[in-house]
Parts: C-alpha cells; structure tokens; sequence
C-alpha cells in the first residue's frame, strides 16, 4: 500500500470523524430533549418517549438508515447519503442518549427534586441548576460508551453508499487486492480513536465508584 | 410529490422473509453459543497465572471492543481464506459473530466472576469438590446469574448485529430484503416491514433469555 492509498484512507477517515461529531453532538440535543420528556411526569408524553426508545434500540442500526435514507426521499426531501446518514445517526443517538440520561435523572435522589420545589425554583431551573448536573455527571461513563458504539456504527454508512473510513477501505483494497492489510489499517485507525475514549470512560467510572463508597 | 406506497412486492416476498427471519434467528442463536464458550474461555485465561495469556485476552478484548463489526468481518472473511479455511458467507459470519460477542461477553462474565466472594470457592473446596466443580456450580453459576441482565441485553444487540452479516451476503433477514428491494424498487416499503420484523425478533429474544433465566437460574439450586 503506498502513500496514495494511505491519504485517501485519511480522508475517508475526516468524513468518519465529521459524521460521529455531528451525529454525537445533534444527538446530545435531541437525547437532551428525549430525556427531558420520558421524565416529564405526563403519562402520555412519557408512553410516546418509551416507544420511541424500544424502536430505536430494538431495531439494528443499518435498517434505521436505510428507513430514514429512503423515507425522507419519500416525503420529497431529497438529500444526500451523507445528510441522510446524519439524521440517521441523530436519531439512532437521541433514542440512546435519552435513555442513558433518563437513567441518570432518575439515580438523583428524590429529595434533590423536593427541596427544589421546597425553594420554589422554576422547572427550568430546577432541570438546569439542580438536578442535570448531577445526572450528567452520573452518566457520563456511559455517555463516553455510547459514543464509541456511534463512531464505529458511522461504518455503516459505508453500506448505504457513503464514503467514509470502512468504504474506502472497501475502495482500496478491491484496487490492490491486499484488504488484510487495508482492512487491519483500518480497523487500527478506527482503535486509535476509540480506545482513548473506552479508556477514559473507564476511568471515570471507576473514579465515580470510588468516590460513591 | 405524488408517491403512492405499494406493499404488493412485501406481500409478495413474505415468504422468503419469513423464512429469512429464522436465518437471522439461527445466525443470532450460533454466535451467542460460540461467544458464550469464547467467553468463559477468556474468563478462564483472563484469571491465568501466565502474565503473557492475560495481556493477550485483554488485547483481543480491548481490540474487538474499539473496532467496528463491518470491518472485523471484512477482515475475518478475507483472512479465514488465507489460513486454507473456505467457508461460505453464512458460517464466516457466525465465527465474526461469536467473536466480537465473545470479547463484550468476556468483560461482563469476569465482573460476575469477581462479584463472588473467596470465601465461597474456598467453602466450596473445604466440602471436597473438585476445581472444576467449584468453578462450574459455584463460581460460573452464581456469576452467570448475576450478570444476566447485562448479557441479555448485549445478545439482544448481537441479534440486532447479525443485519451487518448481509454486507458479506450472509443468509439472513437484511440481505434477503435487500434483494427484494432490488428486485422491485420499494425500498422503504421493504425496510419499514423489516425493521418492524427486527423489533419482533428482539423481542422475542428478550422473552427467551427471560423464560431461560427463570428456568436455569430458579433456586434453590439442584
């Protein structure tokens, strides 16, 4: 494999890092909002959020891209594969995301919410200056987790057609006929990015654990 | 925009994705067997005196753990030929299915594993079993128990992971589908009813690991 081959591997690599980036920060938001609403208290609104979870993570992701890739199509919002694999990956992070973060709002104790109320704090200010701190924090090792999980799941937008990092592997190595060395590079870039991040979330975790005896 | 949704080419194809649907089952089943024995496996050498087995499952793991499925099995089915072992797609994607399964399966079993007291596997030598014994009733048992949840849910991703086997055409549920899809051009009428077969096919995976728990692990223990 010469030098050619390698950059173009580099850029597929910049699009693999753009989706995750993108798709991790709009789907903090859309988690945020996810999450918000499956803890809202409203029976229906909480039903509406709980299926819209189960969906998400009971379908596999690569058919959550291909519906969203072809249902937007469908409702006459033309896109590219790239665009549409961000909405995908969004969508397939909010649902997640949400409840990973329900999971943390609801480790806050009880207490945190009445003595809120108690001080006649608004829910926004409750949310945002009592209870989300404290439920991010308890959830971050998992939130680290699930972004691992989100940049290896961008390989699969090499299957609805986008050239990110595993496609041009794919590009490569069908032009050099070497795909264990294309594909251990590869899976080698993939790890230098991943494995910081397992490293660290599991380093908060065991700090948090520490620190809860 | 004036599309009309046509089910006719689903309806159409419901028999083969039925039957592809136990393709995926048989695909999910074979990899969580081969990752359940991969796993305890990789327990056992985890906890070797050998320094250089324990470095050596800790860097499969960790490199399993932070690289996507796609390219593990691009890599486990172009390699598998170059060690003399032709296998068709369906069995390739098993073996890339139990091992990525077997990594994640591995970290959550030593937790279990480490949730046991010594002083259990000490009582249970004191009463005269032998190693294997009190590995198997009263280490592995108690900690399978334990970690039960955990494992349910990352087999019920394996189940859901078995749909990226279709990039090696592998029999199963997606690459079915996508072959209707080309066929007939109603590519979201054919994935929409996927993905709702996919959220049936998981949920009956939890039912069987649930119906399973309450048999294998009801106490009192015989």
């Amino acid at each position: 494999m010469g030098r050619d081959e390698f950059l173009f591997l580099l850029l597929g690599l910049k699009w693999t890092v753009a989706l995750s980036a993108i798709g991790f920060v709009s789907g903090c938001l859309a988690g945020l909002a996810i999450a918000l609403l499956r803890t809202s208290g409203i029976r229906p609104v909480e039903r509406a959020t709980a299926g819209y979870i189960a969906l998400f993570q009971g379908t596999p992701l690569l058919m959550q891209l291909f519906v969203v890739y072809y249902g937007l199509a469908l409702i006459g919002i033309k896109m590219d594969a790239w665009a549409a694999v961000a909405v995908g990956l969004t969508l397939h992070a909010s649902a997640y995301l949400g409840e990973i973060w329900r999971g943390g709002i609801e480790a806050v104790p009880r207490g945190q919410t009445e003595a809120s109320k108690a001080l006649a704090l608004s829910y926004a200010s409750r949310m945002k200056d009592v209870i989300l701190p404290q439920a991010l924090r308890i959830s971050l090792p998992a939130t680290i987790g699930f972004l691992v999980q989100l940049i290896k799941g961008t390989s699969l937008a090499s299957i609805v057609g986008f050239t990110e990092l595993t496609r041009a592997g794919n590009i490569i190595s069908n032009q050099i006929f070497q795909p264990l060395t294309v594909f251990g590079i590869v899976g080698m870039l993939y790890f230098i990015m991943c494995c910081p991040l397992t490293i660290y979330g599991a380093y908060l975790e065991r700090k948090f654990a520490a620190s809860a005896r | 925009m004036n599309y009309t949704l046509d089910f006719t080419p689903v309806v159409e194809g419901l028999p083969s994705l039925l039957t592809a649907c136990l393709g995926t089952f048989a695909l999910a089943i074979c990899g969580m067997l081969l990752a359940t024995v991969i796993g305890i496996g990789g327990v056992v050498l985890r906890q070797s005196k050998i320094a250089p087995l324990r470095w050596l499952i800790i860097s499969f793991v960790e490199l399993i753990r932070n690289t996507p499925f796609l390219v593990q099995i691009f890599f486990i089915y172009f390699a598998l030929p170059l060690t003399g072992i032709r296998l068709d797609p369906t069995p390739t994607a098993i073996i890339a299915l139990g091992i990525n399964g077997g990594a994640y399966a591995i970290e959550i079993i030593r937790g279990g594993v480490q949730s046991i007291p010594k002083g259990q596997m000490e009582a249970g030598l004191a009463l005269g079993l032998h190693k294997g014994q009190v590995f198997r009733l009263i280490i592995l048992k108690p900690a399978l128990k334990a970690i039960f949840p955990s494992l349910t849910s990352q087999f019920v991703l394996l189940t859901l992971t078995t749909s990226i086997a279709s990039a090696i055409s592998a029999y199963e549920l997606t690459s079915v589908s996508q072959r209707i899809e080309s066929d007939s051009f109603r590519s979201f009428e054919v994935y929409f009813t996927v993905t709702i077969f996919y959220l049936v096919i998981s949920w009956l995976m939890m039912r069987l690991f649930a119906l399973f728990s309450a048999r294998y692990f009801a106490y009192p223990v015989k």
